[in-house]
């Protein structure tokens, strides 16, 4: 893939990024700043990458750091986000769970 | 192993099914334009990234499966404890860190690249480094590096593990000066001589980005880090669209975009509803030089203070109440408390809403999470703009915890150090109740005009024990 055509990726990844995220409302701002936490996790592709190539010490204690580092806003921002977005969705009324438990 | 290796990297198979990942991240993004779609859309974009994972392990040239394994291990368990045991107060921090993690990860592996390229050019498979390659591997390891650094100190500054005040030397900008032209020059020297780069420059590069990260972010006072917070975001995902460039992956590029672009907008939004410029914010600490003038005058000015039953009965007889939370709230940890005055008040045909100003809490966002957190329907959350026009309509509005947004002298005041912030209009409504400690300013280090109104009634207590003690009140009347 030429580098022109890497550019004309990102400037066009750009303006869907630009015209999506604006559309996000005030409310999930949050959640949507640990999903982006998550995607960034993105970057354990390089660390897998180059942890292919690495060939001395120094090389696989930096790779395994990145694929680690990469991993933990993967699981973590992934999760952390669906938590934060189970509060946000309608929940069962407290009271009737409490008459089920009465009922059984 | 070789089994494995069934993708050409950059093969029109390997690309396809980038592409089908970063959809999923775009698809998945959409759907959070709406907190009922929103935990679906989370899912979509975690199977891209599955989607991006395997694709990259089933790649030619993948190996050191064990290290891969350890790597993944050490991640995945970290993320996950993290992530289950994490309050949603701590939410700042939390980010601060993953963008701080994600930096890291980044500055890690352009410096791996580097070694690939060097280790290609002694061993003679080529004669230089590209500079195609070699410039975005710079620029990602110097935005990799000051995200690592500044997102420590942010969360450092968060978690009250460092004063939360503006620190700074004196001659700061002179410094930070210096050190950016210095990593450029370094940069300018590699990149020059791409047919035999130092790795040593190449090492100071890394370090003197790590001092300027955190000698940017610790001038930066803890009212502004909604600011920083979602600058530092940017820089992540632009450093890991760099890091895309070198190592030409597609889906790195085009994440690492969304995520920069996310970045950006909300570091413009926190900026616009602080009145305040990027620069003002990353290079004049606020409140480092608070108006002697405006903070000085500390002569006992008439204000109203009433108790926990005056405010229930107030509260009690209004038609509309309206709630502006504020990181006071986060603190006491009283969102609790406060939904249940509200489901008292409701109980008795009161119409309750909360208002909340962009930059209520630590992060863009927060006050709603932690709202929802306290069970607040989402529907009752209103921002700034839409619940102006109802404050003259307003019986009573109940501040907790906010003062700087409040503050009218931001509208009345063009000589006010906040003049001209949007704020919440709560002294249109017929009375206010400000709940707070004392008449102490907030982080703008002004005395808040509000406080001193014919219809504002100060009750100073803590947060939680104030809400708890209305909620019972209430239920006496």
């Amino acid at each position: 893939m030429s580098v022109m055509t890497e550019v004309t990726i990102f400037v066009l990844a750009a303006f869907v990024g630009f015209e999506v995220i604006s559309k996000v409302p005030t409310t999930l701002h949050t959640p949507l700043m640990s999903q982006t936490n998550a995607i960034h996790g993105i970057v354990m592709l390089g660390g897998l990458i180059v942890v292919g190539y690495a060939n001395d010490p120094l090389e696989y204690v930096i790779g395994t750091i990145a694929i680690a580092f990469g991993a933990i806003n993967i699981v973590g921002g992934f999760m952390v986000t669906d938590r934060m977005l189970g509060m946000f969705s309608k929940k069962p009324k407290p009271k009737a769970d409490a008459d089920g438990k009465a009922g059984k | 192993m070789s089994l494995l290796a069934v993708l050409e990297p950059g093969g029109s198979a390997a690309t396809a099914l980038y592409i089908v990942a970063f959809s999923l991240f775009i698809i998945g993004i959409k759907q959070g334009t709406h907190p009922t779609t929103a935990k679906r859309g989370n899912q979509i974009a975690a199977v891209g990234m599955a989607v991006a994972i395997v694709t990259t392990l089933l790649l030619d040239g993948i190996g050191n499966w064990g290290l891969i394994a350890l790597g993944l291990g050490i991640g995945t368990a970290v993320g996950v404890i993290a992530s289950i045991r994490v309050q949603m107060t701590e939410m700042p921090q939390m980010v601060a860190l993953y963008n701080g993690v994600g930096g890291g990860a980044v500055a890690l592996i352009a410096w791996s690249e580097l070694r690939h390229g060097i280790s290609g050019i002694n061993s003679g498979d080529i004669a230089s480094i590209p500079l195609e390659e070699l410039i975005p591997t710079l620029f990602a390891a110097v935005v990799g590096s000051v995200s690592f650094w500044g997102s420590n100190i942010a969360f450092a500054k968060l978690q009250d593990l460092i004063p939360t005040k503006p620190l700074s030397v004196p001659g700061q900008q002179v410094i930070n000066g210096v050190l950016l032209i210095g990593i450029l020059a370094a940069c300018v020297d590699i990149a020059v001589n791409n047919g035999d780069p130092s790795q040593a420059i190449f090492i100071a590069i890394l370090l003197a980005a790590a001092l300027l990260g955190n000698l940017v972010v610790l001038p930066i006072g803890g009212a502004d880090m909604p600011v920083v917070i979602s600058l530092l975001n940017a820089f992540t995902g632009l450093s890991a669209a760099a890091a895309g460039f070198a190592l030409h992956n597609v889906a790195l590029i085009v994440a690492g975009t969304l995520v920069g672009s996310s970045g950006t907008i909300l570091t413009m939004e926190m900026a616009t509803a602080m009145n305040r410029s990027v620069g003002n914010v990353l290079f004049a600490g606020f409140g480092g030089a608070p108006a002697g003038g405006a903070a000085g005058s500390t002569e006992e000015r008439p204000h109203v203070s009433i108790g926990a039953q005056d405010a229930a009965i107030k509260l009690a007889y209004a038609d509309t109440v309206v709630i502006v939370p504020g990181y006071g709230l986060a603190v006491a940890q009283a969102q609790h408390a406060i939904k249940e005055v509200a489901d008292e008040l409701e109980k008795r045909g009161v119409t309750v809403n909360y208002a909340i100003h962009p930059v209520a809490g630590r992060m863009p966002g927060h006050m709603n999470v932690l709202l929802a957190e306290a069970d607040v329907p989402y529907e009752q959350l209103k921002e700034m703009e839409e619940i102006n026009p109802e404050m003259p309509r307003t019986d009573v509005a109940v501040i907790v915890g906010a003062n700087d947004v409040t503050n009218p002298a931001a509208k009345n005041d063009p000589d006010s150090p906040i003049a001209g912030m949007p704020i919440i209009e709560v002294s249109e409504a017929q009375q206010v109740i400000v709940i707070k400690r004392s008449l102490s300013p907030g982080f703008a280090g002004i005395d808040n005009d509000l406080f001193y109104e014919a219809n504002t009634s100060m009750l100073f207590d803590d947060a939680k024990k104030a809400a708890a003690d209305i909620a019972a009140e209430i239920q006496n009347l």
